[in-house]
């Protein structure tokens, strides 16, 4: 099948092929592409925070002006969220979650190439502030407005010219692609499983698809309707956020974060779907405890609705407002423990095999285990008082989405990566990555929390000389470096594993869901045949007959 | 197959074990951070002026000690967790020749009850002592000898208006010294006059956002004299890097004489006439106060008695003769982005200028 497919594909003009790739609805395509152009704004958001850290690994340094520092944070942190994070957990979901259930395709085809493509244009749009941020006869500026950009710094007092317009107007964009991906995803699990694929049989990655689609559906809309009102603002004379006409720019900070806490669990709960399918593979045991993880993931989705003012614990709110969300946020560690518990119990009793996918595995546990514990201490609202918008945070937050998000994608890549091109990825190149990138990530976000500890203030282009800021900053950016390698690492191995890898198989980890039993990769039509499922490792049961999963679920 | 699982989950026995392990371990954090919270004020304050970890203040206390046992507790759970972890990923590797499945394991209701359970009741412990401190910093009755200041933000510097004593300045915080009975604790007042910034100096409270239309407060009773460093810490644009703040615990005395000075009105010294007279024609006046003469601005801080500050730029650069003029000429070359525009002077109307304001002590 594969080698027919390829041989189709060497009579085509170029033109054809990019044809093709435009005007496809193939699930497995549109994934892809979602992969691929997310890969491509990672580079330009490492780029943007090499500049940024070059700027602050001493003090008082003149390598950028405020102005340009001001708008790489800003690109920097919009890009990350938007561009990069999302699109790449999109693109893994739309991938696998048909193979994974045995369905042909999602429920939507089209809808699915029109989100991906609204997705795409909106990345494109937001980096069109650089060449017409000013409109197009006066040439480029990018929004610098942060990337939760607080009301009144968008009013056009304040922010003049369109590169506040580019950054609205590219997320209320994207945010119409993902509702469209998120519906999608929603219509796929709930109508497109195979026969005998119950909901309390669906893989983990399913299951957690199934609640980052509800949250995007919840979330995204608060942020589109808060992005709708800064542009009435903005251009039709509205006053949502114009004090000095009644409005209130604490609304904005609201309707930001009833978004922006919730987003946090939409970029991670897809990536506990990876560690939940690469651990037990590894561990060579089935997942311990699926109701729990399943009850975990789906409590975290409805707690995480209940804790955004916890970005707002110096906004001003009484005493028994900081409270209750300092209840509601630490309620989330519970699920939150009872996962990793069930990691390390799957881990447990296990014969683990240390293959790449695994090591990034045990490294986003580690990870995820010390952003977990500094999240409780900026949970803890009088604590956040001295921590919130300092160093301290963004060592916190950069620990889950490089240290948690990053490497389980790392993990993903690794493991799916045979899947999707039919060739292995270097394993020795794969564990030089890990480790290099290990070394990186800890030397810059390690060191980055004591800065914060120190005073100091994120979101400044330079600071003076005697605060006892300057060591750790040194050390956080030439951790950058060790990063940038292992990425490159990274890039060389898929590029070179994609020509002479060892050609995987259908199912070179001797895994166990439905997606390891077609073809590598599969055929436009996914399953000749559509798999009907009788336990949670339906492969499981096929390997080994003598002792199926179903006997004990 | 459950009875293969390495811990026995019907047994007590692992569960016992873990919270023995965790008491142990929080023991010996506990000694240890109390141990560093004795030493840390005096050692934290050599690693940084805005350390978080050697507070001077009510408030910076409470959370000082709030934040120790914060950490003893997640000292605590890492341990535990991370020895897990460690263990599993040493034990559990397979051997090189080994290609047969480990017993399966599909889950054990006992240990998940365990694992959700104790974290509820480490979650109730966290809440109530975050709770009890939120309320003692938040809801603190200001008694009657405290003083009172409001705080006003611009775009990239403080105003601040002493009302009880009918003066503003600048950039530059004065307080008088308190106890730990916090008998003359200073009250501020926290407003905006454009974007959000927040206020925040470590040593002496937490931060609290200065928002437009929507007054905030906080409160700091410093017991030592000196001075504590800051900066704003909401991004309030272009220059927010160098939105610096400098607050002067002074003795009372120290601070009721300065006090006095503040409130007469700027000194006018014929010998500076010409540069008086500058300021006015080179509209100067449209933003800057100079008490006792027509200049009262408001768009940028007041220069009543600018002299007796230590800094231009809110803690931008020194004042210094030279700065002064450098400053004035064109403060982008201290601090880009400053609303301040930068003045077309010649050289002699730039030290007219100068000479002027370093009389205004």
């Amino acid at each position: 099948m594969a080698s027919e497919s390829i041989a189709l594909t060497v009579h085509r003009s170029p033109l054809q092929v990019v044809y093709e790739w435009m005007a496809t609805v193939d699930h497995k395509k549109i994934g892809l592409m979602y992969i691929v152009y997310a890969l491509l704004f990672l580079v330009i958001m490492g780029i943007e925070a090499i500049l940024m850290r070059i700027q602050l690994a001493h003090s008082n340094s003149t390598f950028l002006s405020p102005q340009v520092f001001n708008r790489l944070f800003t690109m920097h942190g919009t890009t990350g969220v938007f561009f990069v994070a999302m699109p790449i957990l999109f693109g893994f979901a739309n991938y696998l979650v048909p193979l994974m259930i045995g369905a042909r395709d999602m429920a939507f085809p089209r809808l699915n190439a029109f989100s991906f493509w609204m997705t795409a244009f909106g990345g494109l749009l937001l980096y069109a502030s650089f060449f017409a941020g000013k409109g197009f006869s006066q040439g480029g500026i990018a929004p610098d407005v942060g990337w939760f950009a607080y009301a009144p710094l968008t009013a056009p007092a304040f922010s003049p010219g369109h590169s506040t317009d580019y950054w609205t107007l590219s997320l209320l964009i994207a945010g119409v692609g993902s509702i469209g991906g998120a519906v999608n995803f929603i219509a796929t699990i709930i109508s497109m499983r195979c026969r005998g694929m119950t909901l309390s049989r669906m893989p983990l990655m399913a299951w957690m698809s199934l609640v980052m689609s509800s949250l995007v559906l919840v979330t995204i809309s608060p942020l589109t309707a808060a992005q709708l009102m800064l542009m009435v603002d903005r251009y039709m004379g509205g006053h949502f956020f114009d004090t000095t006409a009644g409005g209130s720019v604490v609304i904005w900070i609201h309707f930001f974060w009833i978004f922006g806490h919730p987003e946090v669990y939409v970029l991670i709960i897809p990536c506990f779907g990876f560690i939940s399918e690469i651990v037990p593979v590894f561990s060579r045991k089935a997942m311990f405890g699926y109701p729990a993880m399943v009850a975990a993931s789906v409590g975290i989705g409805f707690v995480s609705l209940g804790v955004w003012a916890h970005h707002m614990f110096t906004v001003g709110m009484p005493s028994y407002g900081n409270a209750f969300f300092v209840l509601t946020t630490m309620v989330v560690a519970v699920p939150t423990g009872i996962k990793i518990f069930n990691w390390l119990a799957t881990m447990w009793g296990g014969k683990i095999v240390f293959a790449t996918p695994m090591i990034f595995c045990i490294g986003f546990l580690f990870q995820f285990l010390i952003a977990g514990l500094t999240g409780i201490m900026l949970a803890t609202a009088p604590f956040d008082w001295q921590l919130a918008n300092s160093y301290f945070v963004v060592a916190h937050f950069h620990y889950v989405i490089v240290g948690g998000i990053l490497f389980s994608i790392f993990a993903a890549f690794y493991y799916w990566y045979p899947k999707i091109t039919g060739r292995m990825l270097s394993e020795m190149l794969g564990k030089w990555h890990f480790w290099i990138f290990l070394i990186g990530f800890h030397l810059t976000f390690d060191f980055m929390h004591v800065p914060g500890l120190l005073g100091m203030p994120r979101r400044i282009y330079t600071y003076e000389a005697g605060r006892g800021w300057e060591t750790w900053n040194m050390i956080s950016s030439i951790g950058v470096i060790f990063q940038a390698a292992g990425i490159l690492i990274f890039v060389y191995n898929m590029i070179q594993s994609y020509f002479r890898g060892t050609i995987a198989g259908n199912d070179p980890w001797d895994a166990w869901t439905l997606e390891w039993s077609t073809t590598s990769p599969p055929p436009e039509y996914d399953f000749a045949t559509l798999p009907v499922v009788r336990s949670r490792r339906p492969l499981w049961d096929l390997k080994h007959p003598d002792d199926p999963d179903w006997k004990y679920e | 197959m459950a009875s293969l699982w390495g811990w026995r989950p019907n047994g007590a026995h692992p569960l016992l074990s873990v919270i023995l392990c965790t008491l142990r371990c929080s023991g010996a954090m506990a000694f240890f951070f109390t141990h560093l919270s004795l030493l840390a004020p005096a050692v934290a304050g050599q690693l940084s002026p805005t350390n978080i970890f050697a507070p001077d203040s009510t408030p910076a206390r409470s959370i000082f000690r709030l934040s120790i046992f914060d950490l003893e507790v997640e000292g605590a759970i890492f341990i535990v967790v991370f020895s897990l972890l460690a263990y599993a990923v040493i034990k559990f590797r397979r051997g090189k020749r080994d290609d047969s499945e480990p017993p399966q394991v599909y889950g054990s209701n006992q240990m998940e009850l365990a694992w959700t359970v104790l974290p509820v009741l480490i979650v109730v412990v966290l809440f109530l002592a975050t709770a009890e401190v939120i309320h003692r910093v938040q809801d603190a009755r200001r008694p009657p000898g405290a003083i009172d200041v409001t705080v006003v933000a611009h775009q990239f510097w403080w105003e601040y208006r002493y009302q009880q004593f009918g003066f503003t300045t600048a950039n530059e915080l004065h307080v008088p010294i308190s106890d730990s009975h916090g008998s003359t604790p200073t009250f501020l007042a926290l407003l905006s006059a454009d974007v959000d910034h927040s206020f925040w100096v470590p040593r002496l409270a937490g931060k609290t956002d200065l928002i437009p239309n929507h007054p905030n407060s906080t409160w700091i009773d410093p017991q030592e004299t000196g001075l504590f460093l800051g900066q704003c810490s909401q991004y309030c644009g272009t220059q927010h890097a160098k939105m610096l703040q400098r607050v002067y615990v002074d003795s009372r005395a120290d601070f009721d004489s300065w006090v006095r000075n503040q409130q007469k009105p700027a000194v006018s010294d014929p010998a500076v006439a010409a540069g008086a007279a500058l300021f006015i024609a080179k509209a100067c006046f449209a933003c800057h106060t100079v008490r006792g003469t027509i200049a009262r601005g408001v768009a940028g801080p007041d220069l009543t008695h600018l002299m007796t500050r230590h800094t231009i730029g809110s803690g931008a650069v020194q004042i210094t003769p030279q700065n002064l003029r450098r400053w004035i000429r064109d403060p982008g070359t201290f601090k880009p982005g400053s609303l301040m525009p930068a003045q077309d002077l010649t050289d002699t109307e730039l030290e007219q200028l100068g000479q002027y304001l370093q009389t205004l002590r």
